[in-house]
């Protein structure tokens, strides 16, 4: 821009009459090129951020998600299979040229380098849709350089599953490099024999239910972190600043202890045998018999996890409450508002920024958390995200963990839009 | 006597080959051993590889705690194609899995492992059943029931797995994992089912059904544990009156800490752990030395003297002795001692490769519910 001005001292006007600067160039040009050094000076000071964000979190992202549709087992492992398998009619099973294919498919297989092999992934791929699956392929596998035509007998003699129409229409179903079967699982559906999607066996389905209370514990959660911040975050904001620096320090303590400690502090004071349970005992509040369960369950999840998100909420409320000036108050009441319809009136709403703040960050924080759950939670503390965990963990099923993940994603984006259309983002204010 | 001095003859004879081998074995060499933490890792050490580093200076061991999730580990370092880890301690059934990957090791034990002292082929002396494709045993160890015994009356001591499904005359809450292994098994156990009959029985609709009805019966008095050290943890606090566990775990808590726990051994469920390698590991030639070394004979006797496992090996069980520090006779906590196992559950690990995914969904779900 300095290069800009200083240029329009010497503007003259060339033979066409076009404005040109001192050294002769039209002026326009000039501009741009100056307009153009500028933007590439910034752009170069975001870069840095701008690959960080991309390598470290667009591109897992996007890997997650592709990892929820990317299904390359059958296609690597059967392609002669697959091929014969096109002109079965889904009726009964396929004839013995299918099989022929199978077995050739494997010999192939079994020629390739160990870690190169396609049936190890194929067998732990198609168990996912059906149980028995893996061991059909780990046990035939090894034994088909022995086999002889007619090869449909020896597949059958083999494993019983290789006689299983289900087991045929998995492998045509799954024989595309594409699926939705990892979907259809986090949906708690299934596929029927016809291919139409439906509900699974009731005391299959878990994540729906799970989707659910996740919602509802991080709702209740963020309720409860507004109620309990809300008066200490007033408190701080009206005290002098020596003493609110000191409860400050208090709300910033905890935060900056570590999360396994605290979640262990919690244990310790929860448990049954507890210091709470304890203390109730000892004063003869409740009898021994009738300690309450206060951990291990939904309540171990709501009462630990309120507690570490709390400074989540105070911090964007007491940022915003502090630029309130008290005389709005005043005013109100001297024009004779009483202290609850001057609070209700004048003092709330302007706190709802921070409020909406406090609240999106505790609500989006809450709904992804894991280890507190998992350490306090017991089975009815649980949230969806333990079950991701323990699928990428224990029980290794990545694509279904990438499609949960990916349909907690785009769950909350959506809140994010619901909320955004009924108090509009640019409220928000974290300070 | 004699196969102790015939055992440290090998050991001198392996660090002799391992010196002859020539100067670039000298060369500092760290190796990375994945294990299970606490106790156990410690029984490792001492048993293993103090012993190993004192005849190999130039070998630094690590540990590292991540078995718990080592088979996600393993693929991810080589799908990464940057393998850190050198040698890792995995369940039989995982490393089945990694094995039909590829990403570990094949093993022929014969030639890379230590015959036993009479002249036994390794082969021969694991146990039998124990060895895999690319696995190589270490220990038995078995799942067990393990009660607080000062929350039971003197005389109404629980001492079978029906008492875990007993809450009228055993009143109080139980500590179970949270998965379907082990549970399920002692569910239909308990409901009245033989040990060798209970797969059999599982892989049935009806008897999968019988199992979660058995579990209902007790549903509102289980804690359940993640964690291997969180078992005799919830047992001690007194948040539990009977947990089921790892019996080192439980034998670590009430031997070596003093915890006033009884483990009942009717119904253990018995598997094998043991060593796998990673394939493209950085420092394959000291691992096989290692490995040559740390399953012999002796070595695998003597990790019982730290923890009580029983050694995989047929030839280790007669020189299994005393606690290296409590000084008590280890034989009588060993899974594999006659006196306690009269009703054991050998886990199948060929059914759970084939039921446990959907088995896992449907106990979520019971869970859950």
């Amino acid at each position: 821009m300095a290069q800009a001005d200083a240029g329009t001292e010497d503007l003259t006007r060339d033979a066409s009459g076009q404005m040109v600067t001192a050294d002769g160039v039209p002026l326009k040009q000039s501009l741009k090129r100056a307009e153009r050094r500028r933007k590439l000076v910034a752009f170069g000071l975001v870069t840095p951020l701008l690959l960080f964000l991309l390598v470290v979190f667009i591109f897992p992202i996007g890997q997650m998600m592709w990892r929820s549709v990317d299904n390359p087992q059958v296609v690597n492992a059967l392609p002669l299979t697959l091929e014969a398998l096109e002109d079965w009619d889904g009726q009964g099973l396929p004839d013995e040229e299918v099989y022929a294919a199978l077995a050739s498919d494997f010999r192939t297989d079994m020629e390739r380098a160990r870690r190169d092999q396609f049936s190890g992934p194929l067998g732990v791929r198609l168990n996912y849709e059906l149980s028995g699956a893996r061991g059909a392929v780990a046990r035939t596998v090894r034994n088909v350089p022995d086999f002889e035509a007619p090869y449909k007998e020896a597949f059958l003699d083999s494993h019983r599953l290789w006689g299983d129409v289900a087991l045929w229409k998995v492998i045509e179903r799954e024989g595309r490099p594409l699926t939705t079967a990892y979907y259809v699982a986090a949906m708690d559906r299934e596929f029927d024999a016809d291919g139409n999607i439906v509900m699974r066996d009731e005391n299959r389905q878990i994540y729906i239910n799970l989707y659910m209370r996740t919602l509802a514990l991080s709702v209740a959660i963020t309720v409860l972190t507004i109620l309990l911040g809300f008066p200490i975050a007033y408190y701080m904001s009206i005290l002098p600043m020596r003493y609110s620096n000191l409860l400050m320090i208090f709300v910033l303590l905890p935060f900056w202890t570590s999360l396994l400690v605290r979640t262990t502090a919690w244990i310790v004071l929860l448990q049954q045998q507890g210091v709470i349970n304890e203390s109730l005992v000892a004063l003869g509040i409740i009898g021994d018999d009738g300690r309450f369960s206060l951990m291990y369950n939904m309540w171990g999840t709501i009462i630990a996890m309120t507690h570490i998100l709390l400074p989540f909420m105070v911090l964007p409320l007491y940022s915003v409450m502090r630029t309130i000036p008290p005389s709005y108050v005043r005013a109100a009441k001297s024009l004779g508002a009483t202290p609850f319809t001057a609070f209700r009136k004048v003092y709330l709403p302007q706190t709802l920024p921070g409020i909406g703040a406090g609240a999106v960050l505790v609500f989006i924080i809450s709904i992804g958390y894991y280890i507190t759950p998992a350490l306090v939670g017991g089975q009815s503390g649980r949230m969806i995200s333990n079950e991701i965990a323990r699928h990428m963990q224990q029980s290794l099923n990545w694509g279904l963990a990438a499609a949960l993940g990916t349909i907690l994603l785009i769950g909350v984006l959506v809140l994010y839009w619901v909320y955004n259309r009924l108090v509009g983002a640019q409220n928000l204010k974290l300070g | 006597m004699s196969i102790r001095k015939l055992s440290i003859l090998a050991a001198s004879g392996v660090a002799a080959a391992a010196i002859t081998a020539g100067a670039s074995a000298q060369e500092p060499v760290s190796l990375t051993i994945v294990s299970w933490g606490g106790a156990y890792t410690q029984s490792q050490v001492r048993a293993y590889h103090e012993p190993y580093m004192e005849l190999n200076p130039h070998v630094t061991i690590n540990n590292d705690d991540g078995s718990a999730n080592a088979l996600a580990g393993l693929r991810a370092q080589s799908q990464a194609g940057n393998v850190t880890w050198d040698l890792v301690d995995m369940l039989p059934s995982d490393a089945q899995l990694a094995c039909d990957e590829g990403i570990i090791m094949p093993i022929d034990h014969d030639e890379m492992l230590a015959a036993a002292p009479d002249g036994t082929p390794a082969s021969e002396d694991f146990l039998p059943g124990s060895l895999g494709e690319c696995f190589i045993p270490q220990i038995v160890y078995s799942t067990v029931l393990t009660f607080n015994t000062e929350l039971f009356p003197e005389d109404a001591q629980p001492d079978s797995i029906e008492a875990l499904f007993d809450v009228e005359n055993y009143p109080g809450r139980r500590a179970l994992q949270d998965r379907p292994g082990t549970n399920l098994e002692w569910a239909l156990y308990a409901d009245g089912v033989a040990p060798e009959d209970i797969y059999d029985v599982l892989a049935t609709p009806e008897g999968q059904d019988r199992a979660f009805a058995k579990l209902d019966t007790i549903k509102e008095h289980i804690v359940f544990w993640t964690e291997g050290a969180q078992a005799p943890q919830l047992l001690a606090d007194g948040e539990v009156v009977m947990a089921t566990g790892y019996n080192g775990r439980m034998f670590d808590a009430a031997e070596v800490e003093g915890q006033p726990f009884a483990i009942i051994w009717d119904g253990q469920v018995v598997e094998w752990d043991g060593w796998v390698v990673p394939a493209d590991g950085p420092n394959l030639d000291v691992v096989m030395d290692y490995l040559y070394f740390a399953t012999d004979t002796q070595r695998l006797a003597d990790q019982a003297k730290f923890i009580s496992y029983g050694p995989a090996r047929a030839s280790s069980a007669d020189l299994v002795g005393e606690h290296a520090d409590l000084g008590i006779d280890m034989n009588e906590h060993m899974p594999t001692n006659p006196d306690n196992y009269f009703s054991p559950i050998i886990l199948d690990n060929d059914f759970w490769t084939d039921y446990g995914d959907e088995l896992r969904e449907r106990f979520a779900n019971w869970m859950l519910q």
